[in-house]
């Protein structure tokens, strides 16, 4: 079990604000003394630039940021640091694959498939580059209870005269041909809070299509479980710092060496060439080809330190305090009348996200009233319209849990619920 | 204080113009992207005096106050009166303090008519 206070104790804002109860962390966690200290550390005593100088303060610099490049490949158990790419953030990750791949090997009548949970940054830039190339846009629906249907897809244009039903079909064989180029798919819905089975879905579509790339969103999954990258099978994995105890702006695109090797650069420019005439440009080997610029050292080297202070408070054990609260939120909240609780039943299958909604009251003015409270709660559509229009609704109350939150966070969201309920009674 | 006060939960329960009119002069829907709330407003004009002004959608507690505090103003009143409001005057109609985020939804409800203005 947990000692909550203690970990409380190393996260600085909570000194400042000693009765919050913070419950965004699926939008972004808070930061503990060790992540500051680290970004700090670089600028205090050794903020040069990476990769080019000669003199000492460099090397060090160039020796932190690297080190994490090793670190983020162990904590992920991926074959080597080579395929570790920083960027700002998820977003930034996938639309680098989305423009070095995407947009070189997709043509007219290619298809690619995705899904109606995803938050918009792996849903947004698979559309637009559908449009820009003239691609077939598919999105996998979802169940009443917020799984993946795996098992109905019905293409819009199916033919009434068809013999064969969907019912008959396997999903996957009738969304994703041969023709699919690319598979977008989250590890986890930041609304539903749904654990997709990912490493069965790669399978499954690479036996369809060998050739298929996969590319999973991680940001709501790295900072909760242990993922082995390359048992997942995926081809590009990306995730940000800021939602795993790290800074912002410092994330990372994992991708398979020999993808990641094939690919062009995104950003041209400097730190990404290893040679520069009139006439051409060698670019630098994988990773650093995909980092043109300075990048956000400091960041990078604050996500260090985050990967150690997760490792050694051990994944499992954040996972096993999550499913506690999530499974202790839904018991409460279920008790409450007129709530309406979106996603999965089954805590197995839920990661620590509940959102829901309150009969007759507006999400904004749910989560103003818990602010009254010291509650902070995220309320509105976070980055997912595609699905609120499928669960036919305009918004949503958002709970989100991490490794700082207790039973009597819990206990206030629901107090804060009740008072919300006498003020619109 | 809390922005949460009576008035504003009584027009929040009970809109005032709230609905329909059959023939507007002019209507307009309008959406704020932060939240997702939806207004659409119409008015009735004669010569250039508001005689009829509706408003529906889905909203807040503070945009659904405000569209039923501005429409029970705007009722009777000039166009050139009108085009002269404010998001002083709107803070001032609504009597609470709002923050950076809640002030949009007040506003939305100005928005619209000031289109319907032009």
């Amino acid at each position: 079990m947990f000692n909550i206070s203690k970990i409380k104790n190393d996260f600085p804002i909570f000194k400042y604000h000693r009765q919050l109860t913070y419950l965004d962390s699926a939008a972004m966690s808070l930061k503990p003394k060790v992540v500051i200290e680290a970004e700090d550390n670089y600028y205090k005593k050794y903020s040069a630039n990476i990769h080019r100088g000669i003199y000492r303060l460099s090397e060090k610099a160039t020796e932190e940021y690297e080190n994490v490049r090793r670190k983020i490949a162990q904590f992920i158990n991926a074959d080597s640091e080579k395929e570790i790419v920083f960027v700002r953030n998820t977003t930034e990750a996938i639309n680098l694959v989305a423009y070095a791949l995407g947009r070189v090997n997709l043509e007219k009548g290619d298809e690619i498939v995705t899904t109606i949970m995803e938050h918009h940054s792996n849903f947004v830039p698979w559309q637009a580059l559908s449009n820009e190339v003239g691609a077939i846009f598919k999105v996998i629906d979802i169940t009443d209870d917020g799984y993946l249907n795996l098992d109905a897809y019905k293409p819009k244009t199916q033919n009434p005269k068809s013999k064969i039903t969907t019912k008959n079909l396997n999903f996957l064989e009738s969304i994703i041909t041969k023709k699919t180029k690319i598979l977008a798919l989250t590890y986890v819905s930041n609304v539903l809070g749904t654990i997709n089975p990912v490493k069965e879905i790669i399978e499954t579509a690479k036996k369809i299509n060998p050739r298929i790339i996969t590319v999973v969103d991680g940001a709501q999954a790295i900072p909760h479980y242990k993922i082995h990258v390359k048992d997942l099978g995926c081809d590009f994995l990306a995730f940000s710092g800021q939602k795993m105890l790290g800074p912002t702006g410092a994330g990372v695109l994992w991708g398979r060496k020999e993808l990641l090797t094939q690919m062009s650069p995104f950003l041209f420019g400097g730190e990404m060439i290893s040679e520069v005439y009139l006439n051409r440009t060698i670019f630098a080997q994988i990773p650093h080809k995909f980092e043109a610029g300075t990048p956000h050292i400091a960041g990078v080297i604050g996500l260090g330190a985050a990967v150690d202070y997760l490792t050694q408070l051990g994944l499992d054990k954040v996972r096993d305090h999550e499913k506690d609260l999530t499974a202790y939120a839904l018991l409460k909240l279920a008790e409450l009348k007129d709530v309406t609780i979106y996603g999965p039943k089954e805590i197995d299958r839920r990661a620590g996200v509940v959102t829901f909604n309150l009969k007759g009251v507006h999400p904004h003015d749910v989560a103003a009233v818990l602010d009254e409270e010291n509650v902070c709660l995220r309320s509105g559509h976070h980055c997912a319209m595609p699905l609120h229009e499928r669960l036919g609704i305009d918004a949503s109350v958002r709970a989100s849990f991490y490794l700082y939150n207790s039973k009597e966070d819990v206990d206030k969201l629901i107090n804060g619920l009740l008072k919300v309920k006498k003020i619109f009674k | 204080m809390s922005i949460y006060q009576e008035i504003i939960l009584e027009h929040y329960r009970h809109p005032k113009n709230y609905g329909e009119i059959k023939n507007p002069t002019k209507k307009i829907k309008l959406t704020n992207p932060l939240c997702g709330d939806r207004i659409e407003m119409m008015i009735k004009l004669v010569d250039n005096i508001i005689v009829e002004i509706k408003f529906q959608g889905q909203g807040c507690a503070i945009s659904q106050a405000a569209s039923s505090l501005l429409t029970d103003y705007a009722k009777g009143k000039s166009k050139e009166k009108l085009k002269k409001l404010d998001r002083e005057f709107m803070i001032k109609l609504l009597g609470i303090d709002l923050g950076p985020n809640r002030i949009k939804c007040a506003l939305l409800p100005l928005e619209a008519l000031k289109k319907l203005l032009i």
